[in-house]
């Protein structure tokens, strides 16, 4: 059952033509995307300023209460 | 003209969640609507048996991979942004939207891992009922898996079923069930993926009729036609309705919007909906100026479209920002006192809290509970703050209309020809159904437009402005990734269009 699976995909993606060059892309850009975009430029705002739950929870009240 | 644009950082941020929408849209609606076409290819194979019908479904199917493998994943784009750019609107919504959100990765990937699995690989190893379920699971499930999003962006403009928690200062879900049958995302839903259909089946005819043009598989291109028209005549009449649904909710909920569409200052009862016109750019809400310099109505039209009924008020631009009392009309000054006062509430919730002191907590917890509703208002200076740029909502809304009427037509006409058989020498023809490739997506990215240009300056409608839902991050950060993005979108859709045609050029496989 399982190599039976297996096997559908190994011999689909065996088979592709313009297939690979998108896979291709596929996997450039995913590496673009997350490797480089959302490691070096993306960061989780919230999550990298702050500690805990609490902490963001302030921050954000307080942002929302300091009228800009 | 450079001088008038606010560089701020909130716009560049803005800016750049446009630009990445509007990028991610070009393959989706794609996505949406070929998978139906490409079932129905199949169906027709799968009934009669003719191989010229498989090869056909194959052809149209490589199509369908390669806007989906170069389109997915580029929505992820804007959840990145919501954590950098947006960190307190995603915060504040995390409750909301994690749960849709998180169905929807699901979903999307076990979708993908089985049945398109099936769908591209499996035409030599399962049987064809199988592969014809097959890919009615991805034409179904893709149109699912867009509910989600569509739920989450409804939300946005109609905020139902939470409450607020200030300890937290998250919206959280109190009723997921009127989250989900949200009227607004309910018609948005239904608007959007018929809008998806539509542009699919415009883009079946425009490659079809290159192939017309050049001579080549005239078959296929008459047939793929034929199914597409029918089906695209089909769907321009259900957009139409969705959009008559989705007038109707926009007028009900974010009558400012409305306004801005139809270039409306001034309320009117039988008020008249504009086939199209000229915003006079230098008018500004309470001012005496003409709202149009060339405008042409049909009495009664924007009545009926708002509220169902002729003899009815349709509130202006006016009416919303400095109140109408005769018609109970709030204006947006009185609204701004109290979401100020909803602020002040706020924050005095906090500091008692952190004083320990129940009593004062409480006290400002009620009077926050009274003006919540207009709390967004609070952070606006002034009453016109709450209208958005009427010029880009008017000219996408009547952009957006007029080649929904006229797109219809156009399947007609190319029915009407392949019915008295003379498709293949009508050459004029063969130009209109090519032109209707880009002019299907200006009407798609024209809808968007409409539906969040019109809604600003909300992030969430009435309750969070976008500047207050922008992270404090310097401009140049945020253009840095604007350009980043840019480019990394360009290349991708150079990439699209390039394989694209590449494979439109050699045409179907020769078995």
């Amino acid at each position: 059952m399982l190599y039976s699976v297996y096997s559908f995909y190994r011999d689909g993606f065996r088979r592709m033509t313009v297939g690979k060059k998108l896979w291709l892309i596929i996997a450039l850009k995913l590496f673009v995307m997350f490797a480089v975009l959302k490691m070096f430029f993306f960061p989780n705002y919230l999550n990298t300023q702050f500690d805990t739950d609490s902490e963001r929870a302030n921050h954000v009240i307080e942002q929302i209460t300091m009228v800009r | 003209m450079v001088e008038q644009i606010d560089f701020s950082q909130v716009n560049w941020a803005r800016a750049q969640f446009a630009l990445t929408a509007m990028y991610h849209w070009i393959f989706v609606p794609l996505t949406l609507g070929l998978s139906f076409l490409l079932a129905f290819f199949e169906t027709i194979y799968v009934k009669t048996g003719n191989e010229e019908w498989k090869r056909l479904t194959k052809f149209w199917m490589t199509l369908f991979a390669i806007n989906f493998a170069i389109g997915v994943a580029t929505g992820i784009i804007m959840e990145f942004e919501f954590g950098t750019n947006w960190s307190n609107y995603s915060w504040i919504v995390g409750d909301i939207f994690g749960a849709p959100l998180a169905v929807e990765g699901l979903f999307a990937f076990f979708l993908e891992a089985t049945f398109f699995a099936m769908m591209f690989f499996g035409w030599d190893r399962v049987s064809k009922p199988m592969h014809l379920f097959a890919t009615w699971m991805v034409a179904i499930g893709s149109n699912l898996s867009a509910l989600w999003i569509l739920v989450a962006n409804g939300w946005m403009q109609h905020p139902v079923g939470m409450e607020f928690n200030p300890d937290t200062a998250r919206f959280e879900m109190v009723n997921f069930a009127e989250v989900l049958f949200n009227p607004v995302a309910i018609s948005k839903f239904t608007h959007a993926t018929s809008s998806g259909f539509l542009l699919a089946c415009l883009f079946v005819v425009g490659v079809s009729s290159w192939y017309l043009m050049k001579g080549r598989h005239q078959l296929m291109a008459k047939r793929s036609i034929v199914v597409a028209s029918v089906f695209g005549f089909v769907a321009a009449a259900f957009v139409g309705l969705t959009g008559d649904e989705a007038a109707f909710e926009v007028s009900q909920q974010q009558p400012m919007k409305l306004a801005a569409m139809e270039g409306l200052y001034d309320g009117e009862v039988n008020a008249g909906a504009v086939v199209m016109g000229i915003v006079n750019s230098q008018k500004i809400a309470g001012d005496t100026q003409d709202p149009f310099i060339v405008a042409v109505k049909i009495p009664y039209v924007l009545s009926l479209l708002a509220n169902r009924e002729f003899n009815s008020f349709v509130p202006g631009i006016n009416d919303l920002v400095f109140g109408n009392t005769e018609q109970g009309i709030e204006s947006a000054a009185s609204r701004i006192e109290k979401g100020k006062k909803a602020i002040a509430a706020l924050a005095a919730y906090k500091e008692a809290r952190n004083n320990n002191d129940e009593m004062a907590s409480q006290q400002a917890l009620a009077q926050f509970d009274t003006y919540k509703a207009d709390m967004g208002y609070g952070y606006l200076e002034s009453g016109v703050d709450a209208v958005p740029p009427v010029a880009t909502t008017f000219y996408a809304f009547h952009i957006m209309v007029a080649l929904g009427t006229l797109f219809p037509l156009i399947f007609l006409v190319l029915l009407y020809y392949i019915y008295k058989d003379e498709l293949e020498q009508a050459g004029w023809l063969h130009i209109v159904g090519l032109c209707c490739i880009p002019l299907a997506w200006i009407a798609s990215e024209a809808g968007w437009v409409v539906a969040e240009v019109g809604r600003q300056p909300w992030a969430i409608q009435n309750l969070l402005p976008v500047q207050v839902a922008n992270t404090n991050l310097t401009t140049g950060t945020v253009q840095t990734t604007f350009f980043m993005f840019l480019f990394l979108f360009t290349l991708l859709i150079i990439a699209e269009f390039k394989i694209m045609l590449a494979q439109i050029k050699k045409g179907p496989e020769e078995d």
